[in-house]
């Protein structure tokens, strides 16, 4: 029996290892949204000041 | 039953010895996403001068919204909420493409508050943008 739980636990513990967190990229997320939002407000771009692209 | 608790320090230790940390990239990059984007370009041209008058604004949930029709000559007040309407669908297929392209559909939320600050922070002077409060600020 107690071997049993055992490898229940360590199979518990196998599985934990491939656990992989995968954060939400925000700073990526803001350049992807900066180019696509410069680009659909292109034509305010003339008139705006704008930071240099980085 | 010492020994289970050694086990289960053993896991503990491996679960946290092992949990990758991954900061991915941002793929938004694909056919669809890029078709999104041009039909919200083309639209663009009759949005400006909805924004310029503050008729339309930026909301705080990454949407455009009507603000002030009667800021909009009367021949222009008619399709304003179509265009609105429009928009807005364009802009939450675009949130949910995103989020879908990188295969992470659960970050379109987290997506649509990215775009949302960054349109936000867009908007050209005199436009009007939703504060955190959801009053409109003139830019």
């Amino acid at each position: 029996m107690k071997n049993y739980v055992s490898l229940l636990l360590f199979s518990a513990a196998l599985s934990a290892c491939v656990t992989i967190n995968v954060y939400f990229p925000a700073a990526a997320a803001e350049k992807a949204a900066d180019k696509i939002i410069d680009e659909v407000l292109q034509s305010r771009q003339a008139n705006k000041p704008v930071p240099a692209v980085k | 039953m010492n020994r289970i608790f050694t086990l289960l320090s053993l896991i503990v230790l491996l679960a946290t010895a092992n949990t990758s940390w991954a900061q991915a990239n941002l793929d938004a990059n694909t056919p669809a996403i890029t078709a999104i984007t041009n039909s919200m370009k083309a639209r663009n041209s009759q949005l400006t001068g909805a924004y310029q008058s503050g008729a339309v604004g930026f909301a705080k949930d990454g949407n455009v919204a009507v603000r002030d029709a009667s800021a909009l000559p009367l021949k222009d007040r008619a399709a304003i909420n179509s265009l609105v309407a429009q928009e807005n669908q364009d802009r939450a297929a675009l949130y949910k493409e995103i989020a879908k392209a990188n295969n992470h559909p659960e970050w379109e939320g987290d997506i649509r508050n990215t775009f949302a600050q960054r349109f936000i922070q867009k908007a050209g002077a005199g436009w009007y943008v939703q504060d955190g409060s959801g009053n409109w600020v003139k830019k």
